[in-house]
């Protein structure tokens, strides 16, 4: 169908502000946080209510028009990229909270939400939202559904997989699905699982149930700086080793530390090759108890200082540099590149080493601040997009890192999702009939496939073209397509 | 271990959709789901292939093979003084890791660790072409792909035969106490919300005759002063008494009439329905023991209206379905993805639902 005409239909249910369709208005839209990629989107509407969304969805679907879903465009893997063909459907519109019941520990929110408003709104009843991705101030609650988003408090508080039990799904015909439900199962597969990171391909969330939790009674966080970036990483495991699970357990290395220092002062020791932020919450007794025993394994583990925090503001000292990282590397880099994988711990030490070394050969700096007690890494490729052919070279830094990942038994990305970053790499992590399996499940949702199309998971053909396929568990990939 | 591999898929390679095949472990929940006619006639034995394929007890991690028996994963994990936080029901000693997924069942202490589902981090499947399939991993965080070992958890083997499970662990906690209060219903699911709201370490719940079973779980400083706020008589063998409810060897469970699990809103008032009931999961979960005349759509009837859903638990006969039916929209999903992992419908036919 031709835009204008595709306007009109729009323009007959949605306020003029909410169909967007001319040059500049859609400039705003063109990216998601994965900034270097770019597309004009042919129309971007922000419906209000889940009928209107019903309402685009149908036309879409009767004009086999793509649709691209979007929460606040924080993503960082181009999962909300438009289609120059397609419609971006904000769901920034819908952003009410409709119900918090203390006394069931749960909040009924729409997907425009913002994350950090809903632990504002539990706030004056003692309880949070647990998934407290960096961005939380930002990122809404709909995004952080579909690429099942983690933050600091994850180790021990879990992603947002493990914090939800109630979705309202559109399918991109039109149909409303009910999933879950307000006990802690539901009946039948369990699809609130699958559609929980699943980045818009299967379905627009309209309305989502959290658990709320109760805040703890007391945190405290043990800063420990070390001047091997080996002894840091095994540090991590033995804290875990002895049968802790801290509240957070994040890494900083020298680059970062000293980028941050200059603008939060939180005291971090500049000399040291990284320091670990191992955060203890619970009943008072519990931190005093767990605070100790923190401290005493970073000294054993080699630390060459040891600092807890005395106070609240003190503990949000610590935590300042590591919340300030991302902006400190916009400071020091004209352009970063965030990368994501996921190592078992005991290969931090392994995996750090060779980021270093890659770091060396491709002549670009990189920070390492990251989930520490995940194994989830954040190098952030420092790089000026100015300079002819850096971001290249920056993508290939990349996709070495993460294929580093895959090899100590890792994944190419804990919580930003895939996107069209890493739809190469998935090549390499899954066979052909894994992905085929993949393009099944979202055919179930979506048999038009017009949701968020080309995204996420490669086409088999695209694997083929994509170079990097390499021989895994022993099989050849694809044998039977043809090599480019 | 690959000739075992081999063979289940040659035994799936096998099949027709008029002799399916029926996945068995240690046939300790063969009472549970769906009781389809003829399922004894072609056994998909998974036991044969067994054992632990990794554990790294720094990694918090274990990967085993379907076949192996819960209690010596669980015994393994033990002597390194870990668990299964989602406490798997084993109801015999026969039960193995492949069946507790496949059933998607979780223990007393899952309303304050998590669900099976929640431990999951990925499998290694077959499906129904005899696909030798991997899903997700053995890392903390992994969003390549969709979810599909998460799906895998309660299908009841209708999507895919279950090879190796890799799961999280986590620390046992130092110590455990069990505390005992009197008090009636309605108090007890006030209580059991109210202090799930607040910083407590409380691991499982159990409201049953009148009496409030909680236990503690923590550091020794932590339980000492929840049980000091909590107050209550302390429970000499709590462990025993937990693992009662969760194999339901306990007296509440000795009955010949039908067993009903009820999974609902925790804030619930007491449900009024005949028969006998037993709570758990801060009251999310009601057991309800009744007389199999009670009409199914009264029991199915109330939970929807609680948020939630009934399953006929114990009790189910060929023309009964035990799990709560679902919306056309929903049944629709469910169709189209067995239609994808099995498309010959040889796979645990009907055990799940009628249709699948
Ligand atoms: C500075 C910074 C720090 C970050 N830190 C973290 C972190 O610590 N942890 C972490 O996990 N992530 C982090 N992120 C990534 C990002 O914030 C998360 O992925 C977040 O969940 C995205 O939410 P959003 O609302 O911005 O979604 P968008 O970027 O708008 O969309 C993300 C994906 O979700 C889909 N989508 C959005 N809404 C819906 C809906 N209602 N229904 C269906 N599909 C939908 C989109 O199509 C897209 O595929 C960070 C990003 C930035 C910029």
């Amino acid at each position: 169908m031709q835009p204008l005409e595709l306007v009109s239909e729009l323009s007959a249910f949605l306020p003029t502000e909410s169909v967007l369709y001319e040059g500049e208005d859609l400039r705003p839209y063109e990216c998601d946080g994965l900034s270097a990629y770019r597309q004009t989107p042919m129309i971007v509407v922000l419906p209000q209510t889940e009928d209107e969304v019903i309402k685009i969805l149908q036309i879409c679907h009767r004009t086999k028009t793509p649709v691209v879903p979007r929460g606040a465009g924080t993503g960082l893997s181009g999962g909300a990229l438009p289609h120059e063909s397609g419609i971006l459907l904000s769901l920034a519109k819908l952003k009410r909270i409709l119900e918090l019941d203390p006394a069931s520990r749960t909040a009924r929110v729409q997907p425009g939400v913002r994350n950090l408003a809903i632990s504002e709104a539990a706030a004056p009843y003692g309880l949070y939202y647990a998934p407290d991705p960096s961005s939380q101030i930002a990122c809404s609650i709909g995004g952080n559904v579909a690429e099942n988003s983690g933050g600091v408090h994850c180790l021990k508080y879990g992603l947002t997989v493990h914090n939800i039990l109630e979705l309202r799904v559109i399918t991109l015909s039109g149909e409303i699905l009910e999933i879950g439900g307000s006990g802690l199962d539901a009946s039948g597969y369990d699809l609130l699982a699958l559609m929980t990171g699943s980045e818009g391909m299967l379905g627009i969330v309209t309305e989502i149930v959290v658990k709320l939790i109760p805040s703890a009674e007391k945190a405290q966080v043990v800063m420990a700086a070390f001047d091997d970036i080996r002894e840091a990483g095994n540090a991590v495991a033995n804290v875990i080793g002895a049968g802790i699970i801290p509240a957070g357990m994040e890494m900083m290395d020298r680059i970062t530390t000293r980028a941050v220092e200059e603008y939060v002062h939180a005291g971090y020791n500049l000399e040291a090759a990284a320091i670990l932020l191992c955060e203890s919450d619970g009943t008072v007794e519990e931190v005093a108890d767990e605070v100790l025993r923190i401290g005493e394994i970073m000294r054993q583990s080699g630390a060459i200082e040891i600092k807890t925090s005395r106070d609240e503001s003190e503990r949000l000292r610590f935590w300042a540099g590591r919340k300030a990282a991302f902006p400190a590397a916009g400071r020091v880099s004209p352009d970063y590149y965030c990368m994501d994988g996921t190592i078992p711990r005991k290969s931090l030490a392994f995996v750090l080493t060779g980021i270093e070394r890659l770091s060396s050969e491709y002549g670009l700096r990189c920070m390492n601040v990251f989930h520490a007690g995940d194994g989830n890494l954040h190098p952030l490729i420092l790089y000026d997009a100015n300079q002819p052919g850096e971001l290249q070279k920056t993508e290939e830094f990349g996709a070495k890192i993460l294929e580093m990942c895959i090899d100590v038994g890792g994944t190419i990305t804990g919580e930003h999702g895939v996107g069209i970053e890493k739809i190469n790499q998935m090549c390499s992590q899954f066979t052909r009939h894994e992905l085929e399996m993949f393009h099944s499940v979202k055919a179930a949702f979506d048999p038009s496939g017009l949701l968020n199309p080309g995204k996420a998971i490669p086409t088999l053909r695209r694997c083929a073209e994509h170079g990097a396929m390499h021989v895994h568990r022993g099989e050849e990939k694809f044998p039977d397509l043809p090599r480019f | 271990m690959q000739d075992v591999i081999d063979r289940l898929a040659d035994t799936i390679r096998a099949a027709h959709p008029e002799s399916p095949l029926c996945i068995r472990g240690g046939a300790s929940k063969d009472f549970y789901g769906n009781c389809t006619p003829g399922r004894d006639n072609n056994l998909l034995d998974t036991r044969a292939y067994h054992g632990i394929v990794s554990y790294d007890p720094t990694e918090l991690v274990v990967t085993a093979r379907a076949g192996t028996r819960l209690i010596d994963l669980e015994s393994e994990l033990l002597a390194n003084r870990q668990m299964l936080a989602f406490d798997p029901p084993h109801f015999t000693e026969s039960a193995t890791i492949g069946g507790c997924i496949a059933a998607g069942l979780s223990g007393p202490r899952r309303s304050s660790a998590g669900s099976v589902r929640d431990f999951v981090l990925g499998v290694r499947m077959m499906d129904g072409k005899g696909d030798d399939l991997h899903f997700g991993g053995q890392v903390m965080k992994n969003v390549a792909g969709y979810d599909v070992s998460r799906l895998m958890v309660g299908s009841m083997g209708t999507l895919g035969l279950l090879l190796e499970i890799s799961l999280k662990v986590l620390p046992r906690p130092s110590v455990e106490m069990t505390v005992t209060l009197q008090m009636n219903e309605s108090d007890a699911i006030e209580r059991m919300n109210h202090w799930a709201g607040k910083p407590l370490p409380i691991s499982a719940t159990c409201f049953y005759n009148h009496t409030l079973m909680l236990r503690l779980s923590g550091a020794e400083p932590a339980v000492r002063a929840a049980h000091l706020k909590l107050g209550g008589e302390r429970l000499e063998d709590g462990d025993a008494f937990w693992r009662s409810v969760r194999d339901q060897t306990h007296p509440f469970f000795q009955s010949n009439q039908f067993l009903w699990r009820l999974s609902i809103k925790s804030t619930t008032p007491q449900l009024s329905l005949p028969g006998q009931q037993l709570i758990e999961w801060g009251g999310s979960l009601r057991w309800l023991i009744t007389d199999p005349d009670l009409p199914h759509e009264d029991v199915r009837k109330m939970s929807k209206a609680a948020g939630g859903h009934a399953t006929l638990f114990r009790g189910c006969k060929p023309s009964m379905d035990a799990f709560h039916p679902l919306s056309p929209e929903m049944m629709l999903i469910h169709r189209r993805l067995k239609e994808k992992f099995d498309p010959l419908r040889i796979l645990n036919p009907g055990r799940l639902f009628p249709e699948l």
